[in-house]
């Protein structure tokens, strides 16, 4: 789960991390009052998205497309300035390299006072799956694209694994903060600052915490100028305010109504739908669909216990997509009975007056009573006995790839 | 032989007394796993009703181990308690075998939950941690066996395929797969869909290389991280043993989560292609769907005298 970098500011500054000053704003009379109030003849104006790129990216008018402003991040040295920025951006549509061509509208925006920056640094925590561990990364080259420096200039990464059970040494700090260059007060700040941070990751259960850039002020302070905070989805049960910090507006609609019927379904460019039990085994349905010519609409796992009312919402939202024109049906049954499966589907095509062609293929767990209940029925539903066989045939019954 | 699981091990089942654990309780004794009790806190002294038959259940894994010489725990236990449940049972196993297997079958445990186990059972070089949120392991024998997890017992049947997996259902294709040729499993183990977990695919390779029940092994991974890479390379210095392989997600588009946790391509990092072009590059004999699993397997056979 992904938050602004607004919300982000405010967990940073909770965490006695050193921000700058900012204000969360909706409208435009609400960045000019942010500009009186900050009392910074310099604000940075920033679009709030879930993506990164903001500052190259584009704003495009939602409606007609056309070309408003480049960057959707500006700095601005007086009122008017502020004015133009923030009208340019709200309610504006910001594609960035992260986004795709669609782009995001922007709703919110952030105000931030401006600093006096002595040099910009990159700095992120995250869970290393090679080490499994917490890992703390840091550059010199601030405000590049990190992928870029990993790339060109790897030696100018340094890292930290902390381990779990003694937690950030203070030798890890000093190291960390020599290899960037910094010595007295400034490595002083950063270290308490690393250890502000290293907290705040494990009580609030991050996956990633992102700081691109973090500077050094004139003054030997280290300060987070930016913000991107990953929670970790596992960890929800344990955290009641995340349901005030997730921005509904930034994730697809159909996938949190999956969600919460305990399915876990991701829209894809293609016409074939898919329903499978088991993240793997959708993978791989949507992959052999592929393989043999068709282009799959979707990823959907009804997980391992799904019941007939579970089957039927998975169809409705299968259904949902206009493109679909096919589904392919993949149910290799463990816990989960074929013969259950098989009542599933057919109520559901009923229920759902399903008109467009089905192949079901079953295998496991009571495969034979399913396979007649299938058969039985007078619906327009094909049986395939493996899963290539059922890719085949809904490729053939839509008519072949798109 | 088999790996890790021998087919009479004597398992515990951790949560025992909840729907999830009484329910699976009851299809391993089913199938003939020699459970021995479970652990669940505050109901120790109490039986649990598992095909007709009583089973103890005790307070602690320390007095579940001590009472039974149990090889081997499964843990249906839900995720907030989960990741205590893997130390508590690793602890045990520790300070009274100095080994012990714990397979860990919940799914939704949080990621620095798991760092702490994880690191927690590695500073235990006696105990293995299998999963979590995976299928289990099997080892299946001539009448019955010894199925720790989730999976359909019926399906599998004692042979030499060993097989290892990320994912669930994709190891239950694998196992349809090498019966569709007439060749049995030795083991099969889900090390599980999550970003960190216990027992790798590396460790697996290793164990099947040296068991001698085992002649072939199949490798089934999926998009995200680059376990499926490093295994590829050390299998191609360590592992004589044929090897197929898949793996699931060349579809799956940049920067989404596909079901499983770590199943996500990031910064085009960890794709299917990168995987597959390593398990080649290994020498590693790739299917390219599921349903060839069997007839790929069939080849590597031939080609080195098996069949």
């Amino acid at each position: 789960m992904n938050i602004h970098e607004y919300q982000g500011k405010t967990l940073l500054r909770e965490n006695n991390v050193t921000v700058l000053e900012g204000v969360h704003c909706t409208n435009v009379e609400q960045a000019l009052a942010a500009y009186d109030s900050l009392g910074s003849k310099i604000v940075a104006v920033k679009s709030q998205i879930h993506a990164g790129g903001r500052g190259k990216g584009t704003l495009y008018n939602p409606e007609t497309r056309e070309h408003v402003m480049d960057g959707g991040v500006k700095i601005a040295f007086s009122r008017e300035e502020v004015e133009t920025y923030a009208t340019n951006i709200l309610g504006n549509v910001l594609v960035t390299i992260q986004t795709g061509d669609e782009g995001k509208l922007v709703s919110n925006l952030y105000v931030e006072a401006g600093c006096d920056i002595a040099h910009e640094y990159y700095l992120a925590l995250l869970v290393d799956r090679d080490t499994k561990s917490v890992l703390i990364m840091a550059s010199t080259e601030g405000g590049m694209d990190i992928e870029d420096v990993a790339h060109n200039t790897p030696e100018l990464i340094h890292k930290v694994v902390v381990d779990p059970n003694a937690g950030l040494l203070g030798f890890q700090k000093r190291d960390l903060g020599m290899a960037l260059g910094l010595s007295g007060a400034a490595l002083r700040s950063f270290g308490k600052m690393l250890s502000n941070m290293y907290s705040m990751f494990v009580a609030e259960d991050c996956v990633m915490v992102e700081i691109n850039p973090l500077v050094r002020t004139g003054a030997d302070e280290i300060v987070a100028l930016d913000s991107k905070i990953s929670f970790d989805e596992n960890a929800e049960f344990r955290h009641k305010k995340w349901d005030d910090l997730r921005d509904l507006s930034e994730e697809e609609d159909v996938e949190i109504r999956a969600k919460e019927t305990g399915l876990s379904y991701v829209k894809l460019d293609g016409n074939i739908g898919c329903l499978v039990n088991g993240a793997g085994l959708a993978m791989a349905t949507m992959d052999v669909i592929k393989l043999y010519g068709g282009e799959p609409a979707n990823f959907l796992d009804v997980g391992g216990g799904a019941n007939e009312e579970q089957v039927k919402t998975a169809f409705s939202i299968i259904m949902e997509d206009p493109n679909v024109k096919g589904i392919l049906v993949n149910i290799f049954g463990g816990i989960m009975r074929c013969d259950i499966i098989a009542r599933g589907v057919i109520a559901a095509t009923e229920a759902l007056s399903l008109e467009v062609p089905l192949v079901v293929r079953l295998a496991g767990t009571n495969v034979d009573e399913g396979k007649k209940i299938l058969a039985a029925s007078t619906l327009n539903i094909h049986a395939a006995d493996d899963l290539a066989e059922g890719a085949q045939k809904i490729v053939a019954l839509i008519g072949g790839g798109q | 032989m088999s790996i890790w699981i021998e087919e009479d091990a004597k398992v515990l089942v951790q949560g025992i007394t909840g729907k999830q654990g009484m329910f699976h309780a009851d299809k391993m004794v089913e199938y003939g796993t020699n459970i021995v009790g479970g652990c669940t806190p505050g109901k120790g002294g109490q039986t649990v009703e598992l095909q007709g038959k009583p089973y103890p259940v005790w307070h602690s894994m320390t007095d579940a181990i001590d009472a039974t010489d149990a090889d081997a725990t499964v843990i249906y236990v839900p995720p907030p308690y989960a990741a205590e449940a893997i130390m508590e049972a690793a602890d045990a196993f520790d300070f009274i075998k100095g080994e012990g297997v714990i397979v860990c079958i919940t799914e939704g445990i949080p990621t620095l939950d798991m760092v702490k186990a994880v690191a927690y059972v590695e500073n235990r070089p006696g105990i293995r941690l299998i999963g979590p949120n995976c299928p289990g392991i099997i080892t299946p024998g001539e009448t019955g066996g010894a199925k720790i997890g989730i999976m359909p017992g019926h399906i599998h049947a004692k042979g030499r395929i060993g097989i290892v997996s990320k994912s669930g259902t994709l190891t239950y294709e694998a196992v349809a797969q090498t019966m569709s040729i007439n060749e049995g499993q030795s083991t099969c183990i889900g090390i599980g869909g999550d970003p960190v977990n216990g027992t790798g695919f590396i460790e697996c390779l290793a164990a099947f290389e040296a068991d001698p029940q085992t002649e072939a092994i199949i490798m089934i991974g999926e998009i995200g991280g680059n376990a499926e890479q490093e295994a590829a390379a050390w299998a191609a210095e360590n592992v004589t043993k044929p090897i197929v392989g898949f793996v699931a997600g060349a579809t799956a588009p940049p920067g989404k989560r596909m079901g499983h946790a770590g199943a996500i391509i990031s910064g085009g990092k960890g794709t299917a292609e990168e995987k597959f072009e390593a398990f080649r590059e290994a020498g590693i004999a790739c299917a390219m769907d599921p349903s060839e699993l069997g007839a790929v397997l069939l080849e590597s056979l031939k080609a080195v005298g098996l069949r």
